[in-house]
């Protein structure tokens, strides 16, 4: 480009124009090569690129809900890890557990940029990401329910109690055996 | 909440996965705990030096300990502490080879071998009536080459073989009313004297023919005055005696029939000073009589003249004569005058020449001289030297030569009343630190050692080099706080009515402090020490201030004795002031309020069931009388088999109209019926026990409310019958009840009945429950019950949103008026040992798992998982409660040889187990007294709040540099690599 430019600024002695649109062919001399068809450009300009647009926005809207799908096959994958895990405290369990857990809200914190490749206004993203949100907090109650399994969610009046402190009493009373 | 919940969970299920056992290992004794060998009050001692190997001297005391020192260093070369039942007394040497002990009331008779202690014989004797027990060893009597020891015990004359123990011959002294007084066998005959009052007036006299035991003379006299005390021997064949008022001494000659010689005290000194006391001593014709404070040395003529040779009003002490060359005796006097003790040693003929006259300086805080023990030895220039072995007022032993102290040995420090504990300073720039480390190098040198040690690289010399640092460690024995807790001061009272404070770090006496308001004086003639309170824990806003404890003492046996209070700086061991009470002390009540000085509130109850209130200020008076109608106190009369409950009403009104006195009423009584129970132990909460929670989580997340009260007692009776020794009962007739009484109400909570069972009940609570232990005659064992009481009106608690806004009651202050809905649980279990005493392990926040510590028996301190004593223990455990951590059901307790915290040591004579606290959660100190003393750092659940001592720090920093290094290393790395990669 630079070198281009540079030319340009040192004086341009000829050009040539690849961007012939004239339609007519009389317009030239030249006859068309065969197998050349004018006709399809041609087209109307509005026409192509509405097409173009609606394979394009079709291919997102497909491959948006693609992405949305995805956390399906996560969560079935997590269901299976979690079975595998068990119910008792342990390193692997609870690894397993937080990344249930970690997997969802990272992926709904970042559902815009997931979704970002796929913007497009004639693109409804509403519903992929609604059920690409709600896969997550599929996945999220998955998760939630594993760390219940595993009983770590306070559920339990034991687990607001555990450190409560003895209650005062109001009295006193001290004494025993006479010294 | 949810963190809190798991990290509990992650705790409880790393620690059910951990072996309960806590043992330590060989390298590690030594580096947290001391122990300290003692021997008590010397009551007698025997020199042993032959002219070749090394000097000893045997003694006995009065906790019943013999044993042989080292006269050099003072060291411990043997000892037996005798039971407590079996008290010593008499002792000597034998054949130059044995130690004799005369033990349990004279019918014990016991040979030890001099240099090894071992036990070589022992005979039983015994008699037809108590009576005086009287231990001789004739140096040159022999029946048919054998040597023999005399002794007179229970109303009998023995003669003893020194070889086998074997009783040669013996002789009964029956008559109805004869108590004897002395046997004399004079040196170099054949006969023995026995002299002695039979019905108060009437003087008799046996000869006895030493080698078969034939009766030669009898003789008895009348004498009209009666007589009072001891008699003195002066002469062979001449004592002294008193007559029954104490005012004329009686010289009473039995060489020829027998004569009396009166000699009124008022002819020997001009101003009378009351009844007299004889202080009998073996000297040949020399005696001492005491009047009050007055003491009075009299000599006694040939003629049976009597003559005051020393009439003195300090204190003095008159030792044993000591045979010195051609059959002359030696014998010492020690005074103390002002800060010296003045030691005199003179001829028996010779009053007025000093074989010896020294003066010695003497710590003011050892009080008088109590006792002294002379023994020769001959200067290199041939002349006679002495060495004094003397026992002072605190029980301390001496060796005085050349008048210099050559070792002394703090033996009072083997009969503790009570212990205390007291921070020690916080370290500021004026306090002097020991330093730690010299310097980096040193400090490197050490950790490159220590990992080498942990590479198994070392050498030996590595090793021992290692270990020798470990226990040197100067850290441990700072006298500043440290961040752990684990440095405390120990405060301790002695039965000699001294203070000591030993520093937890290595047990050093870090001072001492002899208190005046429990030493013998005019007005106070046998002073008590009875407890030790904490009366000043400044903190926070006093912090100023040093901490101070409080010592109650009073002044006879008798329960309307006056008291006696002390107030001690724990940072100087100064007394800060003493009060002599007026009114007797019956129960002492710290409250739990203190004043702007953080001074606690005490509340002394009198005999006549008046309260006192210390300190004696407004401010105090003010916030008592804001709590009045909340304190009540109760005594148990275990007499009568009574408890009652009072309460206070109002300033006392009547004679003793006094600012700090308040009447009490009485609020409710339990009597016990006297033939079926009697009361046998009493045990109540600590009382700065610290409770971390109120709910105890079950296996399936169940939660159980614990009763915890400050107000709870637990009372154990036996029925009258089986309140004997074990086994004097069927177990029919034997029973023992456990009550749980709230002491404000007298509402007696629980009551469970063991048949077949009896005491001595040894108990021990703590939060919610109470494990005790006593004999079961079924099952011909011993047995630990525990109860747990649980809370049954708070169970409701369960909607887990109300908990959650904090919309619940479970916190408020409760009143013990309300009616409480109790369950207890409970479960019994066997236990091999007999136990001495129960302690349990305390920690700062009350979070750490608690251990018993049982003294056993043999004088250790065994730790059991409070888990062993869960009523909830089941034979097939779920798999909820296994994870909850809950042991299988066993009939009996395990013992696990290595969770004996004193591991291989003993602590001889053991009497109390005190915990407390350290500042770590983890970690408990533990010290336990006796006749030794031992201490040590416990941690129930493992240290789990801090890396160990062992922690390898150079190690932990080498991988950190190395890592460091190793990261920027391939950054550059790869730094330079992108730069190559950009420029392709």
């Amino acid at each position: 480009m630079e070198k281009g430019k540079g030319i340009m600024g040192s004086g341009r002695r000829w050009a040539v124009h690849f961007s012939d649109n004239s339609t007519a062919p009389s317009s030239r001399d030249i006859p068309d090569p065969p197998g050349f068809a004018r006709a399809s450009v041609d087209q109307d300009d509005s026409t192509v690129s509405r097409q173009k647009k609606d394979a394009e926005s079709n291919w997102k809207s497909q491959k948006a809900w693609e992405v949305a799908q995805a956390p399906f096959k996560n969560l079935l994958m997590m269901g299976f890890m979690m079975w595998m895990a068990g119910n008792t405290v342990h390193l692997f369990s609870i690894g397993i557990t937080f990344s249930a857990l970690w997997q969802p809200i990272s992926a709904l914190q970042g559902v815009g940029k997931v979704f970002e490749p796929y913007k497009d206004n004639k693109v409804d993203l509403l519903g992929p990401k609604l059920l690409f949100i709600a896969l997550n907090l599929g996945g999220l109650a998955l998760g939630v329910w594993k760390l219940n399994t595993l009983g770590l969610l306070p559920t339990h009046a034991s687990d607001w109690v555990s450190s409560l402190p003895p209650a005062q009493e109001v009295e006193y009373s001290g004494g025993g055996i006479p010294l | 909440m949810a963190i809190r919940s798991f990290l509990i969970l992650f705790i409880l299920f790393f620690f059910s996965s951990l072996n309960p056992i806590l043992s330590l290992y060989e390298d590690q004794v030594g580096l947290v705990d001391w122990h300290q060998q003692y021997l008590g009050k010397v009551k007698q001692a025997v020199f042993h030096t032959h002219k070749t190997g090394r000097k000893r001297v045997v003694v006995s005391t009065e906790e019943n300990v013999v044993a042989l020192l080292d006269l050099r260093q003072g060291e411990i070369f043997w000892r037996h502490v005798l039971g407590s039942n079996d008290v010593i007394d008499g002792i000597d040497i034998a054949l130059g080879k044995y130690v004799i002990t005369l033990s349990s009331g004279g019918s014990i008779l016991r040979a030890w071998n001099l240099p090894d202690g071992q036990m070589v014989w022992e005979s039983s004797l015994r008699g037809p009536k108590h009576s005086k027990s009287l231990l001789l060893v004739p140096t040159n009597l022999k029946i048919e080459k054998d040597n023999i020891v005399i002794i007179f015990s229970n109303g009998r004359l023995n003669a003893v073989s020194c070889i086998d123990g074997e009783v040669l011959w013996e002789k009964d002294f029956e008559g109805e009313s004869l108590e004897v007084q002395q046997v004399i066998q004079p040196p170099g005959s054949n006969l023995i004297y026995v002299v002695g009052f039979a019905s108060s007036s009437l003087f008799e006299m046996y000869q006895i023919n030493a080698l078969n035991g034939e009766l030669l003379k009898h003789e008895s006299a009348a004498f009209s005055g009666g007589f009072l005390g001891e008699v003195s021997p002066v002469f062979s064949e001449t004592v002294v005696a008193l007559d029954s008022t104490g005012l004329i001494l009686l010289t009473v000659s039995f060489q020829n029939g027998i004569s009396f010689q009166q000699t009124p005290i008022s002819n020997l000194v001009k101003d009378s000073f009351g009844p007299a006391k004889i202080i009998p001593s073996s000297v040949t014709g020399i005696f001492a009589i005491k009047m009050n404070a007055v003491t009075i040395v009299i000599r006694v003529t040939d003629e049976n003249k009597l003559e005051v040779v020393e009439k003195t009003n300090h204190e003095t002490s008159i030792s044993d004569a000591l045979p010195v060359s051609e059959g002359q005796q030696a014998f010492a006097l020690v005074q103390r005058a002002g800060p010296e003790i003045h030691l005199r040693v003179k001829l028996a003929h010779n009053w007025d020449d000093n074989l010896l006259k020294e003066s010695v300086k003497m710590d003011q805080h050892r009080g008088l001289v109590h006792k002294i023990y002379i023994n020769n030895y001959i200067r290199t220039d041939k002349s006679y030297g002495f060495r004094a072995l003397i026992v002072m007022e605190d029980h301390s032993l001496l060796l005085l030569q050349q008048g210099e102290i050559v070792w002394s040995r703090e033996d009072g420090l083997a009969s503790i009343i009570d212990v205390t504990t007291s921070e020690l300073p916080v370290e500021r720039d004026g306090v002097s630190v020991a330093k730690v480390e010299h310097n980096l190098f040193e400090w490197l040198k050490g950790h490159m050692l220590k990992l080498k040690g942990t590479l198994m690289l070392a050498s030996p010399q590595d090793i021992a080099a290692i270990q020798s640092m470990r226990l040197k460690n100067s850290e441990k024995s700072k006298m500043t706080r440290d961040h752990n807790g684990f440095r405390k001061l120990l405060i301790v009272l002695t039965r000699a009515g001294k203070l000591f404070a030993l520093h937890t770090g290595d047990g050093h006496i870090v001072w001492s402090y002899l208190l005046q308001s429990l030493q013998k004086s005019k007005v106070c003639q046998h002073p008590i020490g009875l407890n030790l309170y904490k009366w000043q824990v400044p903190h926070h806003h006093a912090m100023d201030e040093n901490p101070s404890v409080l010592v109650i003492g009073k002044c006879g046996p008798s329960s309307d004795a006056p008291g006696a209070l002390s107030f001690v700086d724990t940072y100087t061991g100064k007394e800060l002031s003493s009060l002599s009470l007026v009114h007797s002390v019956a129960q002492v009540i710290p409250l739990p309020y203190t004043d702007s000085t953080e001074q606690r509130l005490h509340l002394l109850i009198d005999a006549d069931k008046h309260a006192h209130l210390y300190p004696k200020t407004p401010e105090a008076i003010s916030i008592f009388e804001r709590e009045l109608s909340n304190i009540y106190w109760y005594s148990v009369e275990d007499d009568n088999g009574i408890i009652k409950g009072h309460a206070l009403r109002g300033k006392c009104t009547g004679e003793v109209a006094d600012e700090v006195c308040f009447d009490t009423r009485e609020l409710w009584s339990i009597v016990f019926p006297s033939e079926s129970e009697k009361i046998i132990a009493t045990v109540t909460r600590k009382l700065n026990e610290v409770v971390h929670t109120q709910a105890k989580v079950i296996a399936d997340q169940e939660v159980m409310y614990k009763y915890i009260s400050r107000n709870l007692l637990f009372v154990a009776t036996v029925a009258l019958k089986g309140s004997g020794e074990i086994g004097s009962v069927t177990p029919e007739e034997s029973w023992l009840v456990a009550y749980l009484i709230d002491t404000v109400t007298g509402r007696i909570l629980h009551r469970v009945t063991h048949h077949g069972s009896q005491g001595p009940v040894h108990a021990v609570f703590s939060e919610n429950w109470v494990v005790y232990h006593y004999f079961n005659l079924k099952a011909h064992r011993y047995e630990m019950s525990v109860i747990e009481i649980y809370d049954q009106s708070r169970a409701d608690n369960k909607d887990v949103w109300k908990l959650v806004l904090g919309k619940h009651n479970l916190t408020s202050p409760i009143s013990l008026y309300s009616r409480p809905d109790v369950i207890t649980k409970s479960q019994s279990y066997f236990f091999t040992h007999s136990v001495k005493t129960i302690a349990v392990t305390s920690t700062t926040k009350g979070i750490t798992s608690k251990q018993l510590l049982i003294g056993t028996i043999g004088d250790q301190v065994l730790a059991l998982d409070k888990r062993f004593l869960d009523p909830r223990r089941t034979v097939n455990p779920t798999q909820a409660e296994k994870e909850e951590g809950i042991i299988p059901l066993t009939d009996s307790l395990p013992i696990i040889p290595q969770s004996y915290v004193t591991h291989a040591l003993r602590v001889e004579g053991l009497r109390g187990i005190i915990t407390v606290p350290a500042k770590l959660e983890s970690t408990t100190l533990v010290f336990a007294h006796g006749v030794d003393l031992f201490f040590t750092q416990l941690a129930p659940s493992r240290t789990y709040d801090s890396l160990t001592d062992d922690f390898n720090y150079a190690l932990l920093l080498i991988t950190i540099v190395a890592l460091v290094a190793a990261i920027s290393l391939t950054w550059t790395l790869s730094e330079r690599k992108e730069l190559q990669e950009n420029w392709r």
